[in-house]
């Protein structure tokens, strides 16, 4: 393991973070705000408490969540995606590094990033909705294993796509689906009987439980298989980039 | 000296069935300055790719300071610098933290006043936080070497390094090599500016068609295969060449003024002396002579399309 190249392609993505920071922190934290302001304070006036949590505050893990799964995907797929488009990747490509170095540069980074930005709607969270926090360690270890969950699969993504559009076409289609339909907004025992359990067939919810959970002391399904399905992910993410990188894939001719 | 590339029937078919690359064996000595050439297409880029770790060879070794490319790769791509034909830059990093990250990249830690040494070296001091898309594309090419350069390899990579590059870079690009080569670090450029070999090159590389030609030190291609010409200005002018002067090879100007005649070299007796006497016999008054090497172009161009299986033999 080489940590000066691990700690190189770290320092290169959060430099480029930093370079557009009002474009990289405002824009999320300015969406979930709105978020806050639309659900939390308008419609949730109107929902008197879901399992005896105020509706504002209700919702605030599960939009914690849709940011930090949006982040770490678009980061990290952004991220290996635009040396791929100008051609820069050649020199990951025949440095002295290996797959595991430039992925924990990439994912380290977009994950960080993802956690950053999630850290700071909390904290706009905290003056809008007086929220608490029941587990603040298995908080933060939900939220970092999330997001590096999500940041691979974004850097799985981005090693696949050819195209700006293709790159765009799994956050929008399939990870924004999955974390609205995966209890942000509400809990999976609200639905009737036959849709909780099509809504248990997605892993997000396994997600936003087990870091609802961490707030509230409330879940939809046992901490211990929320924290088992960000196992799985993060393994089976690292399978598949390990693969690209040996074979080649989609990264060398 | 001893090699510091081994390159060992090194081969590459792509999966149409296409041979980029058959057969090459070649050892590169250390500090030397060789020089690749051959037309489009021709296999340069795919084996600098191969030994680079950009493409993965289908057959044959090779080894770069000892280590082998596939199972000791992390150790000989330490070795190893590439300037890519192409400027691949990321449009909105300085030019410092360009060099800094390439460093980063290859394991090594930082070290300010080689970055600074390098930018000097390259006249790029003074733009050191100029955002790359800013800079000429002279420029852009010198922040790839300085990258390459970055982790001061032994090796030296530059894949037409002063192609669409005006003279007067091209030539300040040459100085640059120069300098690298007398520090110790070889090169290998490929090229398609003949004149770019002839004048830097230490030994000449000929690929075309994905096999190795020849490679050869440039004087001894030159003297093997370059031939003089040796031009006859009259003072009157003849109307036609006397017969056994025709069938001697020798040639005339439409005014009748000049002489051209052909002649090999490295041939034990040039008939110059001869042909010279014969003229004075004829009674052709001879006002000048003068000869010309044929150039590197030439001879390149009589290895790639003449005759390229007597080369090989």
């Amino acid at each position: 393991m080489n940590w000066q190249s691990v700690r190189a392609v770290f320092g290169h993505e959060m430099a480029r973070f930093f370079r557009t920071i009002w474009q990289s922190l405002a824009s999320p934290v300015l969406s979930t705000v709105l978020y806050f302001v639309v659900f939390g304070a308008a419609i949730g006036g109107r929902i008197q408490s879901v399992e005896g949590v105020a509706y504002g505050a209700f919702i605030v893990p599960g939009l914690m969540m849709l940011t930090v799964l949006q982040q770490s995907v678009s980061n990290a797929s952004f991220g290996i995606y635009f040396p791929k488009f100008s051609g820069t990747i050649y020199e990951y490509l025949v440095a002295p590094t290996g797959w595991i170095e430039v992925t924990l540069g990439f994912v380290g980074a977009a994950a960080t990033k993802a956690v950053m930005i999630a850290l700071v709607i909390l904290l706009t969270s905290f003056w809008f909705n007086g929220v608490h926090i029941a587990h603040p360690f298995w908080m933060v270890a939900f939220l970092v294993l999330t997001a590096l969950a999500f940041s691979l699969l974004g850097f799985i993504i981005g090693l696949w796509a050819k195209s700006f559009e293709q790159l765009q076409i799994v956050p929008m289609m399939v990870i924004t689906p999955l974390v609205f339909l995966g209890g942000a907004f509400y809990s999976a025992s609200m639905l009737p009987p036959f849709w909780e359990g099509v809504a248990k067939l997605n892993p997000v919810l396994y997600l936003i439980s087990g870091f609802r959970w961490s707030f509230f002391d409330l879940a939809d399904v046992p901490v211990g298989l929320s924290l088992a399905a960000v196992g799985v992910m993060i393994a089976v993410c690292l399978i598949a980039i390990r693969w690209i990188f040996l074979t080649g894939w989609r990264l060398r001719e | 000296m001893s090699a510091i590339i081994e390159i060992d029937h090194l081969s590459k078919r792509y999966g149409s069935g296409t041979a980029a690359l058959n057969d090459v064996s070649l050892n590169i000595e250390e500090g030397e300055i060789l020089a690749l050439l051959g037309p489009n297409g021709a296999g340069k880029t795919t084996m600098i790719s191969i030994i680079c770790g950009l493409v993965r060879p289908t057959g044959g070794t090779v080894r770069v300071g000892g280590h082998d490319i596939r199972t000791d790769w992390r150790a000989a791509r330490k070795l190893i610098g590439l300037v890519p034909q192409e400027i691949l830059l990321e449009p909105f990093e300085t030019v410092r933290d360009c060099v800094r990250f390439t460093r980063g990249l290859y394991g090594e830690g930082p070290d300010e006043a080689y970055v600074e040494q390098l930018l000097r070296s390259l006249a790029l001091w003074d733009k050191r936080d100029a955002k790359t898309r800013e800079l000429s594309g002279g420029m852009k090419r010198r922040v790839l070497i300085a990258k390459a350069l970055s982790h001061r390899p032994k090796v030296l990579f530059l894949d037409e390094p002063t192609a669409g590059v005006d003279v007067t870079l091209r030539r300040e690009m040459w100085q640059v090599v120069r300098e690298l080569s007398a520090q110790g670090v070889t090169v290998i450029l490929t090229t398609h500016y003949l004149e770019e070999a002839e004048d830097m090159a230490d030994r000449i590389g000929v690929i075309n068609k994905g096999e190795l030609l020849l490679v050869k030190p440039k004087a001894e291609l030159m003297g093997e295969f370059g031939k003089k010409h040796l031009t006859i200005d009259l003072y009157e002018p003849l109307a036609e060449l006397p017969e056994d002067l025709s069938e001697r090879g020798l040639t005339l100007s439409e005014d009748g003024l000049q002489l051209g005649y052909g002649y090999d070299t490295k041939s034990a007796r040039t008939g110059i002396a001869r042909l010279l006497g014969d003229l004075t016999r004829h009674g052709i008054a001879v006002r000048d002579v003068a000869t010309k090497q044929s150039n590197l172009e030439e001879i390149f161009m009589s290895l790639v399309e003449d005759k390229p299986e007597e080369v090989r033999a």
